[in-house]
Formats: structure tokens, sequence, C-alpha cells
């Protein structure tokens, strides 16, 4: 009988197609939450694999801040095709028109936190009532203590103090009227997870991830790519290096590392190898030591 | 690679974030940046040594207050085995968020003070383990360097633990003396104690035999959702989406969906990946039955010969989550595998006191933290196992009705 085990892979697998389930089968109307990253195309690569032979029941929301890298939105299309499954795109730009969202000002400018008034403006505006993302409990200390299924009130915002327990797989979508939830299926994987089931299953992953030569200039301890959302200082110069990026977000916040990773199996031997947090090149974690937090609260990702 | 789910408990003084802290360190778990924040944070504080428990610091209203008030769970990889730690705080008032850490644990870490021996705190953690039905516990004989490395000083705690333990119902408890400041036994062994033959503490954490530590005798799979895709190619299909909550589901096996009580036969099971010859726990599968017979959620298929008890009346352990106590005749949402009934309280037959396992038979109010046997209605037939028999098919919550709250969990005696 000892022959009865699963590998940690298909065991964090077989547990997420089960939270996935339970979303279908406990809410009207949820969605995946795909910023064209690792994490999400995971999820929706679970979610198909959930539904198997019926295709994802559930569109892909994405928030488009408008800064964003051209190969990741032609990833995205690509991927929503061979779906076959509904996009919903809340753009950044529409709500900052239209008066909702203020643009930030100065050196630092990004609009990185102005993505959860769009989030939350898709949600309630496609009566979303569950939305499944790719957040993982060991990115970060605040989303350490998140829940599978996180409870959000009618304004959007998580109460980290006041979660509700979760225990064994026993999940509550019980909720009222404007309330939604957030839904982690892979709460449980780490970086070094999601890259060895990306191997693993030969998921499809933008070209973004993989070393390749671009244009940078090194601002806050990392290689920022040029685009035309950035303005280069005058203390900084362009080169051309070759990178990679380890996580994949807003253009002007995402900074890459230098690396010769250009296969999957290099990518796994470098994240085993780094003595360094994913989200390490992210400016939005760095503005001070709660901002994930302090963004979560209030309804970010 | 196999995935081994501990859970801890401790309160700030008996080093048990300290222990986290060096099993991350030690195994090479922790990012550079980490470290650093964690070494400025000690300097900051004036310590000479690096505070180790500072890295599993948590929230920042925990941060402020220096406790740990919720479930944080922590990963880390050795060659050998992936962890999962579900970390919690250790005392009384928080025996909810342990009874949560320990509810998905194969295995329970259990810090004992080599100074003082067993303590309440010991006790309690001991019995939220037996309670949970956690397979294993390895009890750290911790601060070993205060007891001058002291071999009778630790065999006087283990006879102590073990004379305590004679009344809970864990089959496999492993002591190692450690000191998780210095780091002594847990990932690398001690020079401090050569009387020490047994493994270190990460050693027994990737060793530990956990590949019957799931149900493969009796047959459960509660039905989450019917897979139906609509079109050409699946035309008819209609498949039972699940994952397997106990036994080896084979094709051709003759099978019983309850409650309706109507058999057939496994014709497929299916996966994205392609279809398999069988299905065991904690496997997500979709299965084809031979006959077209109406299946929804919430109803579970069994094997003829071995049925789970079906009942209206159940007496379960509960331990109470909610800052308010159960109303008087109040009804709650009960979930129960994919299922959802609802329920009362009928009786609370008597409440346990956790600190000295004694019955309390004289106040039957039930209280946030506590932990009670009581006997529940409800208004549809449950389709339940023992928890002792199976922790999936045995365990249960309750919902509150008017908040939506999760205010206690269940587990279901025979």
């Amino acid at each position: 009988m000892s022959n009865y085990f699963l590998s940690h892979l298909k065991e964090l697998e077989a547990e997420a197609i089960y939270v996935i389930r339970e979303v279908i089968a406990q809410f009207e109307r949820p969605a995946i939450l795909f910023s064209g990253g690792k994490d999400s195309i995971v999820v929706t690569h679970l979610a198909r694999k959930a539904f198997f032979p019926a295709k994802i029941p559930m569109p892909l929301i994405h928030i488009d801040t408008g800064h964003n890298f051209p190969e990741t939105i032609a990833f995205r299309n690509n991927l929503v095709e061979e779906l076959g499954v509904q996009l919903i795109v809340g753009s950044v730009q529409e709500s900052i028109n239209e008066g909702r969202a203020v643009e930030e000002s100065g050196r630092n400018a990004s609009r990185n936190a102005l993505q959860t008034v769009t989030l939350l403006e898709a949600i309630e505006s496609n009566k979303i009532d569950a939305a499944l993302g790719g957040a993982r409990r060991d990115e970060e200390k605040a989303r350490a203590k998140e829940r599978f299924f996180s409870h959000r009130d009618d304004y959007g915002q998580w109460d980290p103090k006041n979660q509700r327990p979760e225990l064994w797989n026993l999940f509550n979508g019980k909720k009222s009227h404007g309330e939604h939830f957030r839904v982690f299926p892979i709460s449980n994987w780490t970086e070094m997870d999601i890259w060895q089931y990306i191997l693993t299953e030969n998921i499809a992953i933008p070209s973004l991830y993989f070393a390749h030569n671009r244009e940078v200039i090194y601002r806050d301890n990392t290689w920022l790519p040029v685009s035309e959302f950035i303005t280069v200082r005058e203390e900084e110069t362009v080169i051309k290096k070759q990178i990679r990026f380890r996580t994949l977000g807003d253009i002007t916040i995402t900074g890459g590392i230098e690396s010769d990773a250009d296969t999957l199996d290099k990518i796994v031997m470098e994240v085993a190898a780094s003595r360094h947090t994913e989200r390490g090149n992210r400016a939005d974690d760095k503005r001070s030591e709660t901002s994930m937090e302090d963004r979560k609260k209030q309804g970010y990702f | 690679m196999e995935l081994l789910r501990f859970t801890t408990a401790g309160s700030v003084d008996d080093g048990k974030s300290t222990l986290i802290g060096r099993l991350l360190y030690d195994s090479k778990s922790i990012f550079e940046e980490q470290i650093e924040a964690v070494k400025n944070s000690s300097k900051k504080k004036g310590l000479e040594h690096v505070d180790l428990s500072l890295l599993t610091d948590g929230l920042k209203d925990e941060r402020e207050q220096g406790i740990t008030i919720d479930v944080a769970y922590r990963y880390f990889a050795t060659p050998k085995r992936k962890f999962i730690i579900a970390d919690t705080p250790g005392h009384i008032q928080y025996t909810r968020n342990m009874v949560t850490g320990a509810s998905t644990a194969n295995l329970a870490l259990i810090l004992i003070d080599a100074r003082k021996g067993v303590v309440e705190q010991t006790s309690r953690h001991s019995f939220i383990a037996s309670l949970l039905q956690i397979p294993h516990v390895i009890v750290c004989v911790n601060k070993m360097d205060l007891v001058d490395y002291s071999e009778e000083q630790f065999d006087k705690v283990v006879e102590q633990y073990k004379e305590f333990a004679a009344k809970l119902n864990v089959k496999d408890i492993r002591f190692v003396p450690i000191s998780a400041l210095h780091g002594d036994n847990v990932v690398n062994r001690s020079e401090n104690m050569p009387w020490y033959q047994g493994e270190t503490l990460l050693h027994t954490l990737e060793t530990i035999h956990i590949g019957n530590d799931n149900n493969l005798i009796d047959c459960r799979f509660p039905v989450q959702t019917v897979i139906r895709p609509h079109n050409n190619e699946y035309h008819d299909y209609r498949g039972y989406a699940g994952r397997v909550a106990g036994g080896v589901f084979k094709i051709g096996d003759k099978v019983l969906v309850l409650p309706s009580g109507f058999s057939s036969t496994i014709k497929q099971i299916d996966t994205y990946d392609g279809p398999l010859q069988e299905a065991y726990p904690p496997m997500s599968v979709t299965i084809v039955l031979d006959d077209d017979i109406d299946i929804s959620r919430g109803d579970m298929i069994v094997r003829e010969n071995n049925q789970p008890q079906v009942s209206q009346e159940i007496d379960v352990m509960l331990c109470w989550l909610n800052v308010r106590g159960p109303v008087p005749n109040g009804k709650y949402i009960l979930r129960h595998t994919t299922n959802e009934v609802r329920t009362m309280i009928k009786e609370v037959l008597y409440k346990v006191d956790i600190n000295t396992l004694h019955r309390i038979e004289d106040d039957k109010v039930i209280r946030m933290n506590e932990i009670s046997r009581v006997r529940l209605r409800t208004t549809k037939p449950l389709l339940a196992d023992s928890y002792t028999r199976n922790r999936q098919t045995g365990s249960l919550i309750l919902v509150d009705e008017s908040t939506n709250e999760t205010v206690a969990a269940g587990m279901i005696i025979d």
C-alpha cells in the first residue's frame, strides 16, 4: 500500500484543483485575475485541468496599467484565444481619464497603487463574486497569513485581524450582497515549486522570463527596462545588458536581473541557487516595510 | 519529493520562533535581504546576537506587539522534502488558531523548556495534537544549553511527558534534545550532547514515514461539481469532479452513490493528463460512471460493502472559534465534505479543560476557544465517518447564518 503517495508538486496541484472547483461550486460569477505573470499563468493552467474536458467556465480579468511589456499583451491574447475564454480588461488609463484615479507625480511615480481602483471597478461592474489570484504565501510576510478563501467587504477591503478561520479543506464562501472573495489556489506554492511545475508541465510563459538583451538603466539596485514610460535621469546611462525578469508587473517598476538563463532548466537552477527574494526587484514593495500589507488592506491583489 | 505539513505551537518565551528561524536559517532557506533585515532589527533592539525569531514575524500589529496572533504559513525545502509549517501562537486564548494549524498537519512539533519540564501549555498543545489526530509528534526539549546539556535532565523531561501522554491518543512520539538558540541538534548534530544517539530534528522531519497517513481503506469520493462540456467531442459527457477523501478507486469498481443509494460501475477516471486506472487520496480527478444517474454536489461515491454512517444526529468534539458563543437553539449552516445542511446544537454533553483534560459537567456555556462534546441535530442526513477513521469525512465546520462567519470546528465521534 505504501506506493500510494503523490510527489509534492502533484499534491500541490491536487490541492489547487480542489480549491478552483470549490470556487465554481460556491460562487455565481467567478473570474481569474490574469496579469500575464507566471503565477497567474499557472493558475490558469490549473483551471484548465480542473474542468477538463470542459473549457474554463469563467473569464480572465486583466488590469491594464497602460504601462505594459508588449510581450505580455501578445502572450495574453494568444492564451485567451487558445483557451476560448472571455477576456475582461480593466484599464487604469480609463480610471484616470474619468477622474476616479489620480496619477502619481514625482520621480518615483508609478501606476501600481492605482491598479486597486481599476481592479475594484472591474469586479463591481462585472458583478464578480470571486476573483482567483496567483498570490503565494511565500512571497511576502503580509501574504503569509492570507487564507485560500479571503473575504473582502463591500469596499473591497481586507481585514487581516478579522479573517475567517480555515480548517481542513472546508472553505466558507458565504458572503453578503456586495462583498466578494479573493481566492488563492496556489497559496502553498513557493517560487521554486512554480518553476519546477512550469518545467515539468512544459507551460508556455512570456519570453521576458528568459535571458535576453535589452536596454536598461541601473536604478534602485535593479536593472530597469528603458521604455516610453520612464524618464531617464541625467545621472543615469542607458546600456544594453543580458537580463531576465523574475516577476512581471508594470514595465515601470519591474526590474530585471543579470542572467544567462535562457531555458527553463537553467531558470530552475538559477532560482535554486539564488540568495535573493524574487520581489527584491520590485519597486512597489520597497516603499516601506509594510507596503504590501497596506496595499492589500485596501483591496490590492 | 514528498510534502510534509507540520504545525508548531508555543509562546513567546519557549523559543518557538527561534526554532523556526533556526530551521530556515540552517537549511539555507533564507534570502540575503531577509537576513540583512533581521540583523538590522537585532542591532536596533540592542541585541548582541542575531535574533532569528524575527525571521518569522508577521503582520504590522504583531511586529509592534511582539506576538503572533494568527496562523502564519512558512515554507522551506531540503533536497529530501518540502515542508509547510503552520506556525501558531500557543497561549490559551489562541486555541482556535492552534486547532486551525493542526487541522491540516501530518506532524506536530511540541516545545518544552528543559528547565521547566511539562507545563500547562505542553498539555494543551499535546491535547490539541491528539484531538486533531496529528499522526506524528516530535517533542523538542529546548534550551538544553541552560541545563548544561544534561542527559539526566532530558531523561527526566521525557519520562514526565510519557507519563502524561499515556492519557492521549498519539501513535508516534519522538524526543529530541535541542538548543534552538545555538543550533544544537536542529539541523546540525550537537557536539555538546555526545550522549544523544538519536537523529537531529531536521533529519527526523526529512525521514519520518508519512506514506500511511491517508486512509487507503474506506473509499470516499465527495462530489464537488459535475462536469458537462456541452461540445460535439464530449456531447454526452457527464463527469463527477472531486478529491478522493479515502480508499482506492479503480476502473470497473462497483460503487454506490449516497444518499440516493443507486449503484453503478466506474467507467473512467479522467484527468487533463490522461485517464487513470486508479485514484487515491489526495488526488483531484473526475469520475465517469456506466449509468446515467442523477448525482450532484454533496453526494458521495462509496463502495457497497463499506459505507459511512448516514445520520441526522451526531456527536462531535467542537472547538468554538468565535467571540460570540452559540445562541441557545440557534441554527447554523453545517459544512461537511462538499455537503451543506442546517443544524442546531441539541445538547452540550460536557466541556474539556484543555490544560488538565478533565471533563467539566457543571458549566455548559460554550465560549470562544473552548472544546466541548456536543450532540448536533441536522435537517438532512450527513454521510459521516468518525474523525479518528478519516480526517476529511470526519470533520465539519459551523457557519453563522447572520454573519457568515465560521464559528466552530467539529470532529465527529463514533
